[in-house]
């Protein structure tokens, strides 16, 4: 599902003393079946724009579209429904918004609300615990009596559980270990590819972006400021910094090597694995042509 | 005599379920820390480590072994005057904010325990300079950056001159730059004042600073020791869900992709310059 925001801009508190501005003639095209990251420093706007992907806030400039439904400043939008159903969110720290008794109830509980049988229902939330890498047990437990890694987990299969079209994730492993970032990172991709979902992450892990995105857009002061493919978008490290972000360590790491050795590398690292293999390739072809 | 700021001494807590299943979250631990020490606690999510970090300041109790915290057994009588040598420092920087200023929230605690105000205005100031947030002293918490309320929220404990100060998760909300400038506070503390410090964190990267690491696992105590030799056993590391610095993951990949590098590293510069020797040499 394609989303497409034209000239959006946002103010919090709108025509009162305690107005705010956080968005300014956002220009953003998120094409269907999309993994796109967005960056930026602390407070460039990326929690607004998200907030716009499911109409939780509505454009006070400017038209967004979602699908085939249009937001627009100053008109008034009914019936959401449909859009929260396609559009899903995971938010940060989403564990702080379980609820039920069981994780089973907590997981049902949105599709329930959408309407979805409670037989189906049921059958997603036990498909998902697996998929998530929970023990089957944990389906009877109270979400409280769980560690906060397995929180996480249970959270974001009460958002899986909705079957969305759009999947959006805000910092969606912040606190979380390693492994475990790593292995949600890695199951977000497969469902985007498996599923086709179109996917917006918003980060600031580099690395991530690099990793996972095949789209990156910068937000700088409350614009989108660039949008391009990761490759562009991290080997320009003056523009990068002009935005006060960084690139992806591989990235950095590879500028040390090069400057060090004189060796350039065929292409820009955007995660370890290409590093490594770039470096070998580098190494033994300048020995060759020595 | 003993010596130890805090110890551990076959610590066991097991949580209430509804379901009753008793897994313990901390078996039998023990692990004693030295004045002038920096510690770092780590382990994955569900390894006991904040469960340790709540023994430690007396928010729960052991059920089996003890708790010492300078000579004295944190219990219901000791809590209150052991509490009051530790400053801690938590995950959420905006869970921990009462003051509508920089300065006022830097001077609660001190208020509540009867500091006289012209000492008070002294130590807020001193320990807002420490953390280096004193330009901002009239500002409100709740405007300042995620690096920047964590340095607050240390020299609210550093106000109370701690003898311990922990810092629980105090990085893993905080952006990459936040990140730096909270390590970097703590690095600069420990140089000028050489305050005690245990940070419980997943960030390898953090806990390579420290002097020593002590691994959880599942609940147990898994190794402890200097980073340098903590972070040798590599696999057995990532196979507890942890992670090695960036440096030592390079080397491995390196390796795996036939570059045939001699040594681990822990640093990119010891890296670079070993790619770069290989090179002159091949």
């Amino acid at each position: 599902m394609e989303i497409l925001l034209e000239g959006v801009g946002y103010s919090y508190a709108e025509d009162t003393p305690f107005e705010k501005r956080a968005l300014t003639d956002v220009d953003l095209h998120i094409p269907s079946g999309s993994y796109t990251a967005i960056i930026g420093h602390t407070g460039s706007g990326k929690s607004t724009i998200l907030q716009h992907l499911n109409a939780l806030l509505k454009p006070t400039e400017g038209v967004v579209t979602i699908g085939d439904r249009k937001i627009e400043a100053g008109v008034k939008a009914k019936d959401l429904r449909k859009i929260r159903r396609q559009v899903g969110i995971v938010f940060q720290f989403p564990e702080q918004q379980l609820f039920d008794e069981t994780v089973l109830k907590d997981i049902m509980f949105g599709p329930l609300n959408f309407g979805v049988p409670a037989e189906e229902a049921e059958r997603r939330a036990r498909e998902l615990v697996v998929q998530l890498g929970l023990p089957e047990d944990v389906l009877e437990k109270s979400p409280f009596d769980l560690s906060g890694g397995q929180m996480r987990r249970v959270a974001i299969a009460g958002v899986l559980a909705m079957e969305p079209e759009v999947l959006v994730l805000d910092e969606p492993t912040a606190g979380l270990d390693p492994r475990g970032r790593q292995e949600i990172m890695d199951l977000f991709h497969e469902l985007h590819l498996t599923k086709k979902l179109t996917t917006i992450l918003v980060t600031h892990s580099m690395e991530d972006a690099a990793r996972y995105a095949d789209r990156v857009a910068i937000m700088h002061k409350g614009r989108c400021v660039v949008t391009g493919e990761p490759a562009a978008i991290f080997s320009n490290e003056e523009q990068l910094g002009d935005y006060s972000l960084q690139p992806p360590r591989s990235v950095q790491f590879q500028r040390d090597f090069e400057k060090r050795t004189g060796l350039l590398l065929d292409s820009v690292s955007l995660t370890e694995e290409a590093l490594a293999k770039n470096i070998a390739a580098a190494l033994s072809k300048g020995s060759d042509d020595r | 005599m003993n010596l130890d700021i805090l110890s551990f001494e076959n610590v066991t807590f097991t949580y209430d379920t509804e379901d009753g299943t008793v897994l313990p979250a901390v078996a039998k631990v023990s692990f004693a820390i030295q004045p002038g020490e920096w510690v770092a606690l780590v382990g994955h999510n569900g390894s006991g480590k904040s469960t340790i970090a709540k023994l430690m300041n007396g928010l729960l109790f052991p059920q089996e072994g003890s708790v010492k915290v300078m000579g004295h057994t944190m219990s219901e009588e000791t809590l209150w005057n052991i509490r009051s040598q530790m400053g801690m420092v938590f995950q959420n920087p905006d869970n921990q904010f009462v003051g509508a200023t920089v300065q006022d929230d830097v001077a609660f605690a001190l208020e509540n325990n009867g500091v006289p105000h012209a000492e008070m205005v002294e130590r807020v100031h001193e320990a807002l300079h420490q953390v280096k947030m004193a330009d901002y002293k009239d500002h409100e918490p709740h405007h300042l950056s995620g690096g920047q309320k964590q340095r607050v929220a240390i020299a609210g404990a550093l106000a109370m001159r701690p003898k311990l100060l922990i810092l629980d998760e105090a990085t893993s909300m905080l952006d990459p730059q936040g990140r730096m400038e909270v390590i970097e506070t703590i690095r600069r503390l420990r140089e000028s004042t050489g305050l005690t410090v245990i940070s419980i964190t997943h960030d390898l990267e953090e806990a390579a600073l420290a002097g020593r690491m002590i691994v959880m696992n599942e609940g147990h105590k898994h190794v402890e020791g200097a980073p340098k030799d903590v972070f040798k056993r590599g696999d057995e590391l990532t196979g507890m869900g942890l992670d090695l610095p960036f440096a030592m993951r390079m080397t491995h990949l390196l390796q795996e992709a036939g570059v045939g590098l001699q040594e681990e590293h822990m640093t990119e510069d010891k890296l670079v310059d070993e790619l770069w020797k290989y090179y002159s040499k091949a």
